[in-house]
């Protein structure tokens, strides 16, 4: 059961096969076997998801049941959820209950979706290895001495050792993409804008999508139909009308030109890795897809651009986190400004730190134009680049990581070799294009994955592609042995 | 990595991140500056690469996103929570939050 | 040697929007603490600003009305700073793109001339909470109540030169924002508050000497005196051979003193950015002309409509148009009379009105006698219907509501008598009474008619017609 899709086990449900609750009590005993050793959830939610289970149940019993009713899912610790604790892996939120939820929560919660918990996060979702939270490492279900990625690392184990049918996550820089690559996972990043960012606590708000960590492009297919459209709440929320994604997958192919940016395939990328992304393009190209090199000629400045811009609107964004209306707030500070610098400097970890220190420096008197200004005129060339691109091609494919993933401890010490890992998913970000990821094989036994990235709004196209992929491969049904 | 212009070559010294600290109010540990100096120099000498590039008659690109501001119409939706939104905060007090004595 | 005061003037006024400028809280003014402010005020994690539109046309309309370029496309910014009153740790704002910008108004100088003072720009933001300081012994207490209130601030350029035209300017500016109804400009709420720019220089100096901002004045009294005071101040510290430091200085009123703002004192970086939680204001053309066609009639165009079309003095239009409750009360009543003249109007409105309202302590739009009754009042004065002294009475009827004009005049039957055989009657019976009266005059006393014209009104109640009782008197005296 646990090796099924969610496409496969929404048909479970549907033909009532299997109860939502038989369903959630099956998974929260596996969150309970395996997580100990994961640590992927920060909080499980017991009780409320077996109401939920029952609730649709009902629903399915009552002929009101979407796709996704009765579906356990896990949403990753940075949305907001009413009645919950909302940590953002971070000490000065580990005792923050928020009093709403975050519009991702709440459509999926009106799916009627069953939430078994919180997943674990590099704090703020800063970190390429979900190293950096504060309720410590996430470990890589393929290799427990190995990172899941990050930030959206709890989410891409959980679902990998199916501890949970699908999983959200946020992207900034690369944080459902990376991990989802490292773990074998099918990740989405939809289009800046196409999911409201309202209740998902902001990291770099230009730059922030939500999307989602599933087993295939169908599975995330379906969440995405939910989870995209306007939301009044956000005012960089995107009006245009959402396509019905599963449908569009089912629509017959139609010949792509795929274009590959030369530059991802420098010295940087590990050679094996290198290949399992050449030989996945053979796979579109015996699909019909004629494959065509492109240059990205500013990509190599998206690491520095975005470096700058990140950083920037996170020292502004976690400002608010003050220890007086709610959060972390140190004992006994007598005065205004100690209780400011000790309850913020006891509150935030190292590497949350090292952001607000970069951010306040390249916005101070100085520095703005020289780093913060550069750093927006080089990622408009980085999102001309892109534009020309697709005027000559449908969609562009290469490697989401340089490398499979990487020992615990190894890069952590080392922000600089950190901010490398996202050296090739960093430009859809800057550029607010939708990409993802799929597994394309396997290098030293652990999963590889390749990066689709499309123009904007193009997800129905991304998902298809990555669905005919999956038609012709098994990468993305392989699992972990220990929890196959 | 370009070392030629005064940007990426610029190290931060433990005083200038001392300054940072302040205006971005983090306490720092002693014992810590010294990495942390490092560390950010590193960053900031990354950030340096951008240097290199001409950007002459670029548009600042703020968002990726290229549309007008949204306008909400001028009507009261909220109503008083006050009692669920304190149940987070630390110190209040007749509904007031408390914070150490501000001097004006 | 000759010192000029070189003032600038920051306004930061409220605009009156029912809802907060990016959430959906109330702004009215004084509910309990805290008890307005909803997630997006209080800085939540995760919540998200959206703009009222009601600020952005508020916004145009004081643009429109001052001269000013409405701006195509404003961005706002993030001002980011530390305070407890602040609670995102930075103020949603604008800065280098506002929403209006380059402008003038103009006002009185004490030589009557007018003088033109630019207004740099006015910029779109948001108010910050309040922190109370008594009571808590060791600690302050936080209201965000007004957190994410709307302000509107009104840049001038230094333009004023003395504390006398910086008052000019803010009751210019003040009578403005009302006229335009985008404030209720309340000075005790804090709606309307003032912060000044003063520097001082040797006269024919050109270059500007080192200026102290004076934070929020908020009375049209504080901000003359706090900048008479400051500036004595800074010509005194000149004069001792020091030199003026760059602060921000508060306005003791008790000690009629300025002194340093402590909590300011820390140099500040506020590291503005465009706030990517927002997108570019694009207002276009079409708004603005929409705009533009539903303005109201301003101060200084109405004043001189009222000279032009009512015929009345330049005090009289000055007293009628200082609100526009008051000069729409005016033009209903002048509306409503037919014979009445517009100066007869412009007298009462001026005095029994006015009167009327500070003793029942109302506003001219609660008046208890409505403009279109006191045009019909003066109506029968203009054809003599009644005395100056009967119409006060009947005023005084509206007033308590005894009924219409005409009602009044019937129920106490206040009619003049003016039938002349009525009065050929009464004065005919007044000589018959007063024979010795009669030939004194009739002997040329001429001081005894007035006794004579005394009695008849007597005799009449007051009714009589005055003028046409000393004509009768005379003619029937000499037959």
């Amino acid at each position: 059961m646990h090796k099924d899709t969610l496409t496969e086990l929404s048909a479970s449900l549907g033909a009532r096969r299997i109860s939502a609750r038989e369903l959630a009590e099956y998974y929260l005993e596996r969150i309970e076997r395996f997580d100990p050793a994961l640590n992927a959830f920060v909080t499980v939610t017991p009780e409320q998801a077996l109401k939920e289970a029952d609730a649709a149940d009902r629903r399915i019993a009552d002929g009101t049941a979407t796709p996704l009713t009765g579906i356990p899912l896990a949403h990753k610790d940075i949305f907001c959820t009413a009645g919950i604790k909302t940590s953002c892996s971070s000490r000065m939120l580990d005792n923050f209950i928020s009093p709403y939820d975050a519009t991702v929560v709440a459509r999926l919660k009106d799916a009627g979706a069953v939430l078994l918990g919180k997943t674990n996060m590099d704090e703020f979702a800063m970190g390429s290895s979900n190293e950096t939270s504060y309720y410590g490492p996430v470990r890589n279900p393929w290799d427990h001495e190995r990172v899941p990625g990050g930030s959206s690392g709890g989410s891409a184990a959980a679902v990998t050792a199916s501890l949970c049918s699908a999983a959200t996550g946020t992207d900034t820089g690369g944080s459902i993409r990376q991990p989802a690559a490292l773990t074998g996972l099918t990740g989405i990043k939809p289009t800046y804008g196409r999911v409201s960012r309202y209740g998902m606590i902001a990291f770099a708000s230009s730059l922030d999508q939500a999307g989602t960590l599933t087993r295939s492009a169908a599975d995330a297919a379906l969440l995405l139909q939910v989870m995209a459209g306007f939301d009044a709440n956000d005012s960089t929320s995107l009006p245009d009308p959402v396509p019905n994604y599963p449908d569009e997958l089912q629509t017959p192919w139609e010949k792509l030109r795929i274009g590959v940016p030369e530059n991802f395939f420098d010295d940087g990328l590990d050679a094996d890795n290198a290949a399992a992304v050449r030989a996945s393009l053979e796979v579109f190209e015996k699909l019909g897809a004629t494959i065509k090199n492109v240059r990205l000629d500013h990509i190599h400045l998206s690491v520095p651009a975005y470096y700058v811009v990140a950083p920037a609107e996170a020292s502004s964004n976690l400002s608010r986190y003050d220890g007086v209306r709610y959060g972390y707030r140190a004992e006994g500070s007598d005065d205004l400004l100690e209780l400011y610098m000790r309850s913020r400097g006891e509150g935030f970890g190292a590497e949350v730190k090292r952001r607000i220190l970069t951010g306040t420096y390249v916005l101070s008197t100085g520095y703005y134009d020289a780093y913060y200004l550069q750093a927006q005129k080089v990622r408009q060339l980085i999102a001309e680049d892109f534009a020309r691109a697709f005027t000559e091609v449908d969609l562009l494919a290469g490697p989401t990581t340089p490398t499979p993933a990487f020992p615990i401890g190894q890069k952590v010490g080392d922000p600089i070799q950190m901010y490398l890992n996202d050296i090739y998913t960093i430009g859809a970000n800057l550029a607010g294009l939708p990409a993802m990821s799929v597994p394309c094989g396997f290098v030293d036994g652990l999963p590889v994955g390749l990066q689709l990235i499309g123009p904007h709004l193009a997800e129905s196209r991304l998902l298809k592609a990555a669905h005919y992929f999956q038609l012709e491969t098994d990468w993305h049904r392989r699992l972990p042995a220990a929890y196959a | 990595m370009c070392f030629d212009c005064e940007f990426c070559a610029v190290p931060l010294t433990p005083e200038d991140v001392q300054k940072l600290c302040t205006l971005a109010r983090l306490e720092i540990g002693p014992e810590e500056i010294g990495d942390l100096s490092a560390k950010l120099s590193d960053i900031v000498r990354l950030a340096g690469e951008l240097q290199a590039q001409d950007t002459a008659g670029v548009a600042p690109m703020a968002h990726p996103l290229d549309r007008p501001q949204r306008l909400r119409p001028d009507t009261v939706t909220e109503t008083d929570t006050r009692e669920l939104f304190q149940q987070n905060a630390p110190l209040v007090e007749q509904g007031l939050y408390l914070v150490p004595k501000v001097i004006e | 040697m000759d010192w000029e005061i070189v003032i600038g003037l920051e306004i930061h006024t409220q605009l009156a929007t029912r809802s907060k400028i990016f959430s959906g809280a109330a702004t009215a003014y004084g509910a309990a603490p805290n008890t307005q402010a909803c997630l997006v005020d209080l800085g939540y994690p995760g919540v998200l600003p959206v703009l009222n539109e009601q600020v952005v046309v508020m916004a145009v309309k004081f643009g429109l009305a001052t001269h000013c370029q409405i701006a195509k496309r404003s961005v706002f910014a993030r001002k980011n700073y530390f305070y407890p009153d602040l609670p995102k740790g930075y103020q949603i704002s604008q800065y280098e793109l506002p929403i209006v910008h380059s402008g003038y108004i103009q006002i009185p100088t004490s030589d009557g001339a007018l003088k033109t003072i630019g207004i740099t720009r006015a910029h779109l933001e948001e108010d910050a909470g309040k922190s109370l300081h008594e009571n808590f012994h060791d600690y302050s207490g936080i209201d965000l109540n007004r957190a994410g209130t709307p302000l509107l601030e009104i840049v001038t350029e230094p333009d004023l030169r003395s504390a006398a035209e910086a008052g000019a300017y803010m009751r210019k500016i003040h009578e403005l924002v009302r006229y335009l109804g985008i404030s209720d400009g309340n000075m005790q709420e804090g709606s309307f508050r003032c912060d000044a720019n003063v520097s001082v220089r040797p006269v024919g100096e050109t270059k500007l000497g080192t200026r102290t901002e004076l934070k929020n004045l908020n009375s049209f009294r504080f901000v003359e005196k706090a900048i008479e005071v400051e500036a004595e101040r800074q010509i005194e510290l000149l004069l001792d051979g020091g030199s003026v430091v760059q602060e921000t200085r508060l306005y003791d009123p008790d000690k009629n003193e300025t002194r340093p703002m402590r909590s300011k004192e820390e140099a500040n970086d506020y590291r503005y950015f465009p706030d990517p939680d927002l997108l570019p204001v694009v207002i276009e053309p079409s708004l603005i002309e929409s705009i533009r066609a539903k303005l109201p009639e301003l101060p200084d165009a109405k004043r001189a409509r009222f000279t032009e079309q009512y015929a009345l003095s330049d005090y009289d239009a000055d007293v009628l148009t200082s609100s526009a409750g008051l000069a729409d009360y005016f033009e209903s009543a002048a509306a409503a009379a037919r014979t009445a003249p517009a100066k007869l109007i412009a007298n009462w409105v001026q005095g029994k009105v006015i009167a009327a309202l500070n003793e029942d302590g109302l506003e001219i739009s609660q008046s208890k006698v409505a403009p279109a009754a006191l045009g019909a009042l003066l109506d029968k004065i203009a054809d003599g219907t009644l005395s100056g002294k009967l119409a006060n009475d009947v005023f005084d009827a509206l007033r308590t509501g005894e009924g219409t004009v005409d009602e009044i005049i019937q129920q106490r039957g206040l009619k003049q008598i003016t039938d002349s055989s009525a009065i050929e009657q009464l004065v005919a019976g007044v000589i018959d009474d007063h024979p010795e009266q009669a030939q004194q005059f009739r002997d040329g006393n001429e001081k005894v008619i007035g006794f004579l014209v005394g009695q008849v009104m007597k005799a009449s109640q007051g009714k009589a017609n005055p003028k046409q009782v000393n004509e009768v008197l005379r003619r029937l005296l000499l037959e």
